[in-house]
């Protein structure tokens, strides 16, 4: 009875679906097929939860949203690199300290690449890490609560773009420059670049045990633009590969200028061997100071400290453990086949998809199959390290997934398609349209040793036509396709926030079972924690006022305060006491030169206020709570400079 | 009594133990808030009053000041100070009937925790209609005539909030209990008709 209803509810929507396919003229039924077979499968009918988290970068938002697959829905967008008033992120006291960088406070960042914890291959749902690109940095996400945790910024380095892609384990996540400097960064003349500015490939460490990062060494590289990478896995291991393109070491109008050597490379870099060379020492130890970031889970608040110093290793250092690849031509992606041999070339301007084999790699290597060095870090040769290339496969590919049944999925921008093809002998079996223009593309695991091949996300640049119009800026466009058959089957547009770049996509149970529901009270470390409405307080400490407060279902304590001065700083420390799901308190005052707080239960946060004219300023709860929310208000009287207004709260006892 | 007699009313009395670990009656409150798995619960031994989950009791106790239910606080339930002396008192008293092997004193053991029982039932009751009578009248929700005294057993509809009123594994070991003693009583009657002809022959 139940499965007639759905077939009923299913079998509507596709009659209006197509009904309004005759109106507007927007539906490719070719692509789609039978509408209510996609509807069904995209379908998560009123308290039914979704298979799988996917974690789509923000883009230019700074941001990590969070879909849930199959239906398409946001669930959560996570601040990292951009300040989010909504809440609080940058704007309270305690995460300040997050978006602190050598520059200072940064409040934005451009945000590319998440990419999970794994173990063994395959995520193990403890944390995502994503990149910073503009000022470099990396993040990583606690995933049992969905907040950024640690920012770690990147010395010597600039356009954070291959990053922060991780090894089977997660031993190391890098970071490499997509714009070369000079390092340490001077001021010279531009003009010099192609002698003092080179790249950097950056190695950070996890901690195994609380997920800490590290910078551990660097890698002194020529100066290309190092683009994307991806780590080897099983066989491939030690091994980790970054596309670059502008080998031509094209200082300007480089749409020109790095677009004339028919084939860049694919470094190779065994990070293992490199890892026991920075522990005997080898390189030097280089002068340079970078933020790090943390935040405290006991005391929910964030710090910042500068770290000094960084290892070197240049390719004299290095010998034998770094190569290049050639591959044509201007290559972006950089994607591992599951089994860790094939390693697929995503050449913007290539007329092939070129697919390099690892094991060819080691015999070229072994072979001495050396085309020339530059900066004394060998070329292999091409064709000896080539598994074979994907005859035309489109125009402009640029990312490579795969699946679990021997098939890779490459996405091509320039002709607005996804091109699906065989890992055993490189034919092109299917392709569909995108729209519009594809950037990235994922599969739930698909650049894992164990993809769940049962769909395939478009996340494209262009989306022009496919929302009702929103004047001239659009949100991007990304589709959901059903790779389960044969042929691709589109099931699904859904609007994404920012510019999505890459995403990583994981069964639900991974990350559910883990998910926290509240802050326990009695392990909050606050310095300015208030554990029960009668420790509620406010103290001066000369012109700094320390409220102590508290939130509750439907009252803040105290709620009447009194002798607050203009050119007093009023710092709001707001316990919220519940200990109830989905119950958060928020909190803002009027005039504040600042965002509301939005308090979880259990955590303690802090908003600073510096009242300039004298009067009363009411305060509320900007969450609605309760019944008696409405009631959840309070008043704060401003006296002028000098007055004599005593410093007076009320409690409730 | 026979072996097996007393040995049932040793087993009879030793799942009283039990009733120093598990509760005897649950409470759960449903509601368009607290969805199905998401419940709030109550839990009631004779020794305690928690919540089903870690901060249950304290969340109920949240959502109960909007009516002017006095918070639930098992200091203020002198109850569950001596509850355990009683079932203490039954288990010594189980296991000396066992000893003493007298049949009439496994009626005068099941008449004790009867009575036991029945006065626990008055008892909770009381307390039931004490929070769902007893209210302030500053209360932020005040609807005449409406009392929030959850079901004796069953379930009811206050407001919002559905409370299910059920025996939880304490109740069922006492059950237990009164049938293993009942049996006992039965068995050895049997027993004290034949005994005497088996014993006749010694």
């Amino acid at each position: 009875m139940k499965s007639m209803l759905t077939l009923l509810l299913i079998s509507s929507i596709a009659t209006s679906a197509l009904f309004f396919t005759g109106c507007s003229g927007g539906t490719d039924t070719k692509a789609i097929g039978s509408v209510a077979d996609a509807a069904m499968k995209v379908y998560v009918a009123p308290g039914a939860k979704d298979e799988f988290y996917d974690f789509a970068s923000g883009g230019f938002s700074g941001q990590m949203a969070v879909i849930g697959l199959p239906s398409g829905r946001l669930i959560r967008v996570i601040p990292v690199f951009s300040m989010d008033p909504e809440k609080a992120y940058g704007f309270s006291e305690e995460t300040k300290p997050m978006l602190m960088t050598s520059h200072g406070f940064i409040p934005w960042d451009d945000s590319h690449h998440p990419e999970f914890s794994m173990s063994d291959g395959v995520p193990d749902g403890r944390f995502l890490f994503i990149n910073a690109n503009n000022t470099p940095r990396v993040a990583r996400i606690d995933l049992t609560d969905f907040r950024t945790k640690e920012i770690l910024e990147i010395p010597n380095s600039s356009g954070n773009h291959s990053s922060p892609f991780t090894t089977e384990n997660s031993e190391y996540i890098v970071a490499g420059t997509r714009f070369s400097l000079p390092i340490p960064n001077e001021d010279v003349s531009i003009q010099a670049y192609s002698e003092k500015f080179k790249g950097t490939l950056s190695f950070v460490k996890m901690d195994k045990a609380t997920g800490r990062l590290s910078l551990a060494f660097q890698l002194m590289m020529p100066g290309f633009d190092y683009d994307l990478a991806h780590a080897g896995k099983g066989p491939s291991h030690d091994w980790i590969f970054f596309s670059c393109y502008n080998t031509e070491k094209a200082n300007t109008m480089l749409e020109i200028n790095a677009s004339q050597n028919d084939k860049d490379f694919i470094v190779a870099v065994n990070w293992k061997k490199c890892e026991e060379l920075a522990a005997q020492g080898k390189g030097q130890i280089v002068n340079v100071s970078y933020a790090h970031n943390i935040y405290n889970d006991e005391t929910h608040t964030a710090s910042s400290v500068m770290e000094k110093d960084v290892r070197i290793l240049t390719s004299a250092d290095t010998k034998g453990n770094v190569y290049y690849m050639p591959t044509p031509k201007s290559p972006h992606g950089c994607d591992v086949a599951p089994n860790g041999e094939l390693i697929v070339g995503g050449g913007k301007l290539a007329t092939v998809i070129p697919v390099l084999s690892f094991s060819k790699m080691l015999k070229a290597i072994q072979d001495g199959k050396i085309d020339k060095e530059i900066d004394g870090i060998p070329v292999l040769n091409y064709k000896a390290c080539l598994a074979g290339e994907v005859e035309k496969p489109g125009l402009g590919p640029l990312h490579t997934e795969f699946d679990d049944k021997g098939f890779a999925y490459t996405s091509m921008f320039v002709s607005s398609e996804i091109v699906k093809w065989s890992l055993k002998d490189f034919k092109v079996v299917d392709r569909v349209p995108t729209y519009y223009s594809i950037g990235h593309l994922g599969i739930p695991g698909g650049d894992t040793k164990k993809p769940w091949g049962k769909y395939v996300l478009a996340y494209n640049k262009i989306t022009k036509d496919r929302f009702l119009p929103t004047g001239p800026e659009l949100f991007q466009s990304a589709q959901l396709y059903d790779i389960t058959g044969e042929k691709m089957k589109l099931l699904l547009d859904f609007p994404t926030i920012g510019e999505p770049h890459y995403a990583q996509a994981c069964p639900a149970d991974l990350i559910v079972k883990n998910s926290k529901k509240i802050y326990q009270l009695a392990q909050n470390k606050h310095p300015y924690a208030t554990k029960k409405e009668a420790d509620a307080r406010v103290v001066r400490k000369g012109n700094e006022v320390h409220v102590y407060m508290t939130s509750i279902r439907s009252h803040f304590a105290p709620d009447n305060i009194e002798g607050i001065k203009v050119g007093d700083k009023v710092y709001w420390h707001i316990t919220n006491l519940e200990q109830d799901w989905d119950v958060p308190h928020g909190f803002a005052v009027l005039g504040a030169n600042n965002s509301e707080l939005l308090i979880m239960p259990g955590e303690t946060c802090t908003l600073l206020w510096e009242p300039k004219t004298p009067g009363i300023y009411p305060f509320y709860c900007t969450d609605f709570c309760s019944a008696l929310h409405q009631e959840m208000q309070g008043y704060v009287r401003v006296s002028p400079s000098g007055s004599s207004t005593a410093l007076t709260w009320n409690s409730r006892k | 009594m026979t072996m097996k007699s007393r040995l049932f009313m040793v087993l009879a009395s030793a799942l009283l133990i039990g009733l120093f670990f598990v509760p005897m009656w649950s409470i759960t409150l449903e509601a368009p808030q607290y969805p199905k798995g998401y419940e709030l619960g109550i839990l009631i031994s004779i020794n305690e009053v928690r919540g089903a989950n870690e901060f249950d009791l304290q969340n109920v106790n949240g959502l109960n000041h909007y009516i002017g239910m006095k918070p639930i606080d098992e200091k203020a339930i002198p109850e569950l100070e001596y509850m355990p002396l009683i079932v203490g008192v039954l288990i010594a008293v189980g296991l000396l009937t066992s000893l003493i092997g007298k049949r009439q004193l496994v009626i005068v053991w099941l008449v004790l925790l009867l009575i036991a029982g029945t006065l626990g039932m008055y008892d909770f009751y009381r307390w039931e209609y004490d929070y769902g009578h007893n209210l302030d009248p500053r209360a932020a929700i005040k609807i005449p005539g409406m009392s929030y005294q959850p079901p004796l057993f069953g379930s009811e509809k206050l407001l919002n909030i559905t409370a299910y009123s059920y025996p939880a594994l304490g109740s069922y070991l006492i059950l237990l209990s009164v049938a293993l003693a009942g049996w006992a009583w039965w068995a050895s009657r049997k027993a004290a008709t034949k005994l005497p002809l088996a014993t006749a022959g010694t």
